[in-house]
This record gives structure tokens, C-alpha cells and sequence, in this order.
């Protein structure tokens, strides 16, 4: 038996890349904090880039506590969904060149969050990841960290439940 | 506290870039205790099927109102910052309505406060989220 030729690379990025962005420019909140998101196959890298209004001390100057809350809300709640639209668009059951923010699958809630702060963020870039360690059919628990210069330096974690979409 | 100190404290907070971004208004402040107003804004929205205002954002607004409240402690912190703050979201906030955070030290060291704080929409009875947090109390010894 021959196996089906695999599709072309560029078709499948493209693919990936469109659901992504349809998942992302859907949530204003997102638009507002100026958050894109780096996709290296499944795996997904949140960018907060440094922006005067997200600066809560002016004197330090520090990013706000909030700011940092909210970048690592974002980046675990679309890391959550973007794990479930992976799977659906994966297998088919999903077309993402029909994907539009009104079509797109409904985003879990958030049930309760908690934020570590380890180190005052400073007045540059802050990137997030998120790994969900359990997706059930009703809840999820995912966790995140965020960092800036240094990777093994991160500047605030978090862990997070989030009540899962109903399945139609 | 008295209505100079207040004035102060508001446009303290008021002036903070990213209370500013969120329209963020502070409401009362006093002994350790604080509220502060954030009006509906569709940018705030983090379900654009329901409407309903990003987790985020209430976050922040809760941070926030932590902060201040830790500030007009008596014991008057020189400064303050966040160690950890839980929210627990309690029901989706009512599309096209505000939302107001009251904050409380309830416990104050040396080093350590500790905060509660809840959130609601127009109907006070039924909170939208609540929070604990633990905060540094900088300046003191």
C-alpha cells in the first residue's frame, strides 16, 4: 500500500497560520494589549511588545501587575483553544479557510486565575508560553510563565481552570 | 481620609499609564480600603460572541484596586507591589455595564499585606469575580 503524498508544506502553513490569525483577531482585549502570537507547528509563543501604556509605576518605570496578569490570562486562554482548534482543524472536522470570528468554535471561561509575580517586569518586550496540563471534556488546567531577556529569568507565572466549550 | 489626601491618591492612580488605558477612576479610598470604577469599553471585550469584558482586564482593574488599597493603609507603605493575587471569576459581566472593584487589607505586617476584593457589575448582590493577594510593604522598617 502507498501512503497519500504529503501536502505541500507551503499549503499546510498556510492553513495553520489563517485558523491562528482568525482565533486571535477575534478577542479585542488582544487587539488592545498589542499581543501577537509565534506559532512553531503547534507550539505557540505569545509576544507582549513594549508599549507606554502598559507601564503601571512611571517612576521605575515597571510594567503594571495587571498588564502582566492579562498577558499571561491571554496567552493560556488562547493556548487552551488553540489546542482544541488544532486537533478539529487536524482532522478534518474543521475547514480554517471558513474559519471567521463569528464561525470560529466557542472560547472556554475562565473559572479562576492565579499570578506569581517573581521580578518587576521591565520597559521592554515580554513573551509568554502556556502548557495545558488537562484538558477534560468540562475543565482545563493550564499553566504559563513569561519572561524577557532571559528565559531562565521569568518575570511572573500563573495557573489557571477554565470551564470547556460545549461540544454540539 | 481626608479629601486632600484623596484628591492625591486619585490623581496618583488616575495618572498611572496603564489605569489611564483601562479609563480606570477611583471612586473612594481610605484606611485601607479602596474602589475604583472601570467603564464598559467594547476594546476590553474577550469573547466577541457574548461580549462579555476579558478576564484580563478585570484582573488589572482588581490589581490595581489592591494596590491603592495597600497604599492608604495607615501604617502609610512608602510603596508597594504585587506578590500574588488569585481571581476567581464568578459569573460573565453584564455586556455595556461598568465594573466596580472594592479592595481591603485585612491583614498588614511589617512586610507582607494581605488583600481581599470583589467585583461587580450593576447588580451589586451578585459579584462578577473576587480576588486575594498578598502584596509587599515597601519603606516601613
Amino acid at each position: 500500500m502507498r501512503r497519500p503524498k504529503p501536502e505541500p508544506v507551503q499549503v499546510v502553513k498556510e492553513r495553520r497560520d489563517r485558523a491562528l490569525a482568525a482565533l486571535v483577531r477575534g478577542v479585542p482585549y488582544i487587539q488592545f494589549l498589542g499581543v501577537s502570537f509565534d506559532r512553531r507547528g503547534d507550539e505557540l509563543t505569545a509576544v507582549l511588545p513594549f508599549d507606554e501604556k502598559l507601564i503601571g509605576n512611571p517612576l521605575l518605570p515597571a510594567l503594571h501587575g495587571g498588564a502582566t496578569a492579562a498577558f499571561l490570562e491571554v496567552t493560556a486562554l488562547i493556548e487552551l483553544a488553540w489546542s482544541l482548534l488544532w486537533e478539529q482543524m487536524e482532522s478534518g472536522a474543521l475547514d480554517p479557510a471558513q474559519l471567521t470570528p463569528e464561525t470560529m468554535p466557542r472560547l472556554p471561561k475562565t473559572i479562576d486565575f492565579t499570578v506569581d509575580y517573581l521580578r518587576s517586569g521591565l520597559p521592554r518586550d515580554a513573551y509568554a508560553r502556556a502548557r495545558v496540563n488537562r484538558s477534560g471534556r468540562r475543565y482545563a488546567s493550564v499553566h504559563v510563565e513569561a519572561w524577557q531577556d532571559n528565559r531562565g529569568r521569568p518575570i511572573a507565572q500563573a495557573t489557571g481552570h477554565f470551564l470547556m466549550p460545549a461540544r454540539e | 481620609m481626608t479629601p486632600d489626601k484623596t484628591k492625591i491618591a486619585r490623581q496618583f492612580i488616575e495618572a498611572l499609564p496603564h489605569a489611564r488605558a483601562l479609563g480606570l477612576r477611583l471612586v473612594a479610598i481610605g484606611e485601607g480600603m479602596a474602589e475604583i470604577a472601570m467603564p464598559w469599553d467594547p476594546k476590553l471585550v474577550g469573547d466577541p460572541v457574548t461580549g462579555v469584558i476579558a478576564g484580563g482586564a478585570v484582573s488589572a482593574l482588581m490589581d490595581t484596586c489592591g494596590g491603592a488599597a495597600v497604599l492608604s493603609h495607615p501604617v502609610a507603605p512608602g510603596g508597594t507591589a504585587t506578590l500574588d493575587l488569585r481571581i476567581d471569576y464568578m459569573r460573565p459581566a453584564t455586556p455595556g455595564q461598568g465594573i466596580l472593584a472594592r479592595a481591603e487589607v485585612y491583614h498588614m505586617t511589617r512586610s507582607v499585606a494581605f488583600v481581599r476584593a470583589t467585583a461587580t457589575d450593576d447588580d451589586p448582590a451578585r459579584p462578577v469575580a473576587t480576588a486575594t493577594g498578598a502584596f509587599t510593604v515597601e519603606g516601613i522598617r
